[in-house]
């Protein structure tokens, strides 16, 4: 025994990195937890559920569930320190105006994504610079801003749409790999994925994300720069929702500002569904992308076996509310269960 | 329970072999506890050993798994906190949690408050009993201001005021004294006895031996979640306690070794925050341990935050090593080479929710990464090397960090902020509320550090730790540093003049 402190067994040279083997932190996670429920519905659905199991179902569950998958990214991150983002459907809308006014009007559909982009970067900026410097509550600023940036889309363009594209550029937003029914648009999906997942999960800006989540004190002492954390993640939900709004035009082949509306609680619900807490500071970007997967799985197979679409938003809504309370049953039950019998006169 | 025939009269509060267990790990193996009426009872041992348990399982917040918690000779069991309130057991925590907007008066009657006939909030009636208890407190206190703000010694009076406006025969105060100045403990103790001489029992939880010894008629000790000891104060001594506490013998102060004091590190120039400080300048050597003494609220955590860069300054400068130390930014701060052990380890130092890992590598994620990427396996390497060399009780690296004790949890903060590599290191309170043997840890460490060439300042309400690793002793009051007192001059006499006096020079 080299050590000098011989009082507890726990002192002893070694710490072990974890309490727990690794089977069992994985598998009674949230995040497994909803990645086997997707593919729980997913195997019941195939052999129940009349044309489940086609490329063609595959095909439109992934085009669907895109705009949410993209969005989902960056509102993690803004969920995760302990912020929200609620005017995210209507900077995608006011994206998606923007490519139709600027193309009509005669410049080139590239350009104009890479303004769809800068309108959605200042959208951003917006949204951050009244939470972070003007220190208004995030829920507050971004029903504003919903409404706001909604307003500018809708008065651009007033109820008429605009429909004329580039065929290239549609037939791209629909395309799919030879008979595999993987839409060609799943490229840059997963090249997003990949690397919003990195940040949050093998960075310092990540660790910087999740700390400021859990407590924004020890944070600031710790040298997060709290409030450029937050900004960052505002630029971010702006700048995708305007790509999102991107391809959401493009898929559609219309440029509307009524586009997409209500998509936000969508994104929110499938962001805490994947198990990130709506408190801030937990959560894991595969439990996410397992979350908008889940949704769009249900409402695939159910939109399919000819379910109304207000008892699938029925089945859904129930869905979230379990999900967000499992973990207090859980908690709840394991408090019910006596370690030792108790001894009573 | 059956009571046998020749039992003494029942206790004010009574527990046999209780235990508590939370999954693998026992908290309470088998304590006792007799606490009579008209007794102030020191509960002592170091952290770990149980008393924060007991006093959550008497709180009616945790359930015990056996034994025997009787009170007045009945057998209780507690479901919740408000039963235990109910039967008259207040409990005063060391950090207190009070409704921040809510005014003075309105924290003591929360839930409770007094109506007129007509059931409205009867607001006068509330505020003459709340001026009432602070006049038998011997306490000013602004009973309409909001509670937010308020300093940990103010908030624990509010929370004192609560238990007596309750009326409860069971007072139980787990380290009511760590962040209290000499003036406010003399009170706080004047009011113990009061309240025990009206026949009131009362559990008094600290680890500071001179206020124990002061203040209780019986000690019991603790060990491991096991009873250890109870004794009549007048029947022990402290250096028999300390033996008992971590069952082995201790030198409680470890006096700073001989180090070759340097150049100057950090140097504050004239910095000046409206309202919160004045024209405060010093320095500080490499090797030198510099103390700010001076009661609770005099200015001197402000002045550490303001120094490290998490609030900002008005005027004034500060270089490290010649180096111009940017106003109100930390992470500037840390990578010129100053580190900040904050007052509050809960809340400032520590994220409770997270694992011992991550919190210990949060500071030099930063450093850790390679090509942009941080790793769990390089941040469980960094923290394991703290982990070790701190002694760290922890049972795994993903142990989250609000399970550990007090004294582990400061081992944390300090090898979170030592792994940055410093060359100045700022501790604001190093040792309040850790046990005895982990004090000994920290000052050990400290010293170590200061033989290491690294600057320290110190900022401690505890004249004796003060006193015994200090080089210098700078002393602040109201905003201002009032004198600076050499080693062979600190005194606990000549330091608390100066922090109590303005007018009359020093020495």
């Amino acid at each position: 025994m080299t050590s000098l402190d011989t009082r507890s067994p726990l002192a002893a040279k070694t710490i072990a990195n974890y309490g727990r083997p690794l089977w069992r932190r994985w598998l009674l996670s949230r995040e497994s937890a909803v990645i086997v429920a997707v593919i729980l519905v997913w195997v019941i659905a195939s052999s129940v559920v009349p044309y489940f199991g086609t490329t063609t179902t595959l095909d439109f569950l992934l085009l669907d569930a895109t705009p949410i998958l993209l969005i989902a990214l960056p509102m993690t991150f803004v969920i995760i320190t302990g912020e929200i983002d609620l005017s995210v459907a209507s900077t995608l809308g006011l994206s998606s105006v923007m490519l139709g006014v600027l193309t009509k009007g005669g410049m080139p559909i590239e350009l104009a994504m890479v303004f769809c982009l800068v309108v959605g970067l200042l959208a951003g900026a917006v949204n951050g610079f009244l939470v972070t410097i003007v220190g208004l509550p995030s829920l507050a600023v971004t029903i504003g801003t919903l409404a706001l940036f909604r307003g500018i889309a809708v008065g651009l363009l007033g109820t008429t749409a605009i429909t004329t594209f580039p065929p290239f550029w549609q037939n791209l937003a629909q395309a799919r790999f030879g008979l595999t029914g993987i839409p060609v648009v799943m490229v840059l999906v997963v090249v997003l994925i990949v690397i919003f997942a990195l940040v949050l999960h093998v960075t310092p800006f990540g660790r910087g994300l999740f700390a400021l989540g859990l407590s924004k004190d020890t944070a600031t002492f710790s040298g997060v720069k709290v409030n450029r954390a937050k900004f960052i993640a505002f630029l971010l939900t702006g700048l995708i929702s305007a790509l999102a709004g991107i391809y959401w035009t493009l898929r559609y082949g219309s440029a509307r500002g009524d586009n997409a509306t209500g998509l936000e609680l969508s994104v929110i619900a499938a962001v805490l569904l994947g198990g990130v807490s709506i408190f801030g500071g937990k959560g894991a970007l595969h439990g996410v992308i397992a979350g908008v997967l889940l949704i769009g799985v249900l409402q695939s197979a159910l939109r399919l076996a000819n379910v109304s679409s207000d008892a699938i938003n029925i089945i859904i809504g129930t869905l979230l509310i379990v999900s967000v309370l499992s973990p207090r049953i859980l908690a709840w039950a394991r408090r019910l269960r006596p370690s030792a019998p108790r001894q009573r006169k | 329970m059956t009571m046998s025939p020749n039992s003494p009269a029942p206790a004010a509060l009574e527990l046999r072999g209780v235990a508590k267990s939370f999954g693998a790990v026992v908290a309470l193996a088998s304590a006792d506890l007799r606490l009579e009426m008209n007794s102030i009872h020191a509960l002592v041992g170091e952290n770990g050993a149980g008393k924060s348990t007991l006093v959550k399982i008497v709180a009616g917040l945790y359930q015990r798994d056996a034994g025997d918690f009787l009170l007045r000779g009945e057998s209780v069991d507690f479901t919740s906190t408000a039963q235990a309130k109910a039967a008259g057991i207040a409990v005063i925590y060391q950090e207190p949690t009070l409704f921040p907007d809510l005014s003075v008066t309105e924290n003591i009657f929360m839930g409770r408050q007094p109506t007129d006939r007509y059931g409205r909030i009867d607001r006068r009636a509330m505020k003459a009993e709340a001026s009432q208890i602070f006049e038998r407190l011997a306490v000013h206190m602004d009973l309409d201001r909001p509670a937010e703000g308020l300093s940990i010694a103010d908030q624990q009076l509010i929370e004192i005021a609560k238990a007596i406006s309750l009326d409860a025969r069971v007072l139980i105060m787990d380290e009511p004294t760590a962040a209290l100045s000499g003036v406010e403990v003399d009170r706080l103790f004047a009011v113990a006895r009061s309240l025990r001489d009206e026949g009131r029992g009362i559990v008094f939880i600290s680890h500071r031996f001179d206020e124990v010894f002061a203040l209780s008629d019986t000690i019991t000790v603790m060990r491991d979640g096991r009873y250890i000891s109870t004794d009549a104060i007048t029947d022990v001594t402290e250096d028999e306690i300390v033996r008992r506490m971590v069952g082995r013998d201790i030198t409680e102060l470890f006096p700073k070794e001989e180090a070759v004091i340097g150049d100057v590190l950090l140097q504050v120039d004239d910095i000046s925050s409206t309202g919160v400080f004045s024209n405060v300048s010093f320095s500080v050597r490499s090797g030198e341990i510099v103390a700010l003494a001076g009661l609770v609220g005099a200015g001197r955590s402000e002045i550490a935050r303001a120094v490290f860069g998490v609030d900002g300054y008005d005027s004034g400068t500060v270089t490290l090593g010649g180096r111009r130390v940017p106003r109100h930014n930390p992470a500037a701060a840390m990578t010129l080479g100053l580190a900040l052990v904050p007052e509050d380890r809960r809340k400032q130092g520590l994220i409770l929710e997270s694992s011992v890992a991550r919190n210990a590598t949060l500071s030099i994620r930063t450093k850790l990464s390679r090509f942009g990427f941080i790793t769990s396996r390089a941040e469980n390497a960094a923290a394991r090397i703290w982990a070790t060399r701190l002694q760290v009780k922890s049972s795994a690296l993903d142990t989250l960090a609000g399970t550990l004790s007090g004294g582990n949890q400061q081992k944390v903060v300090l090898g979170k902020w030592l792994a940055t590599e410093p060359t100045v290191l700022i501790i604001d309170e190093p040792t309040r509320g850790i046990d005895v043997g982990t004090k000994a840890e920290v000052h050990r460490l400290l010293s170590d550090l200061a033989g290491r060439g690294l600057g320290i300042l110190m900022i401690s309400s505890e004249l004796p730790e003060v006193l015994g690793m200090a080089d210098r002793v700078l002393v602040v009051r109201e905003g201002r540093i009032t004198a600076e007192i050499a080693r062979a001059d600190a005194t606990a006499e000549s330091v608390m003049f100066a922090a109590t006096h303005a007018e009359e020079p020093v020495r």
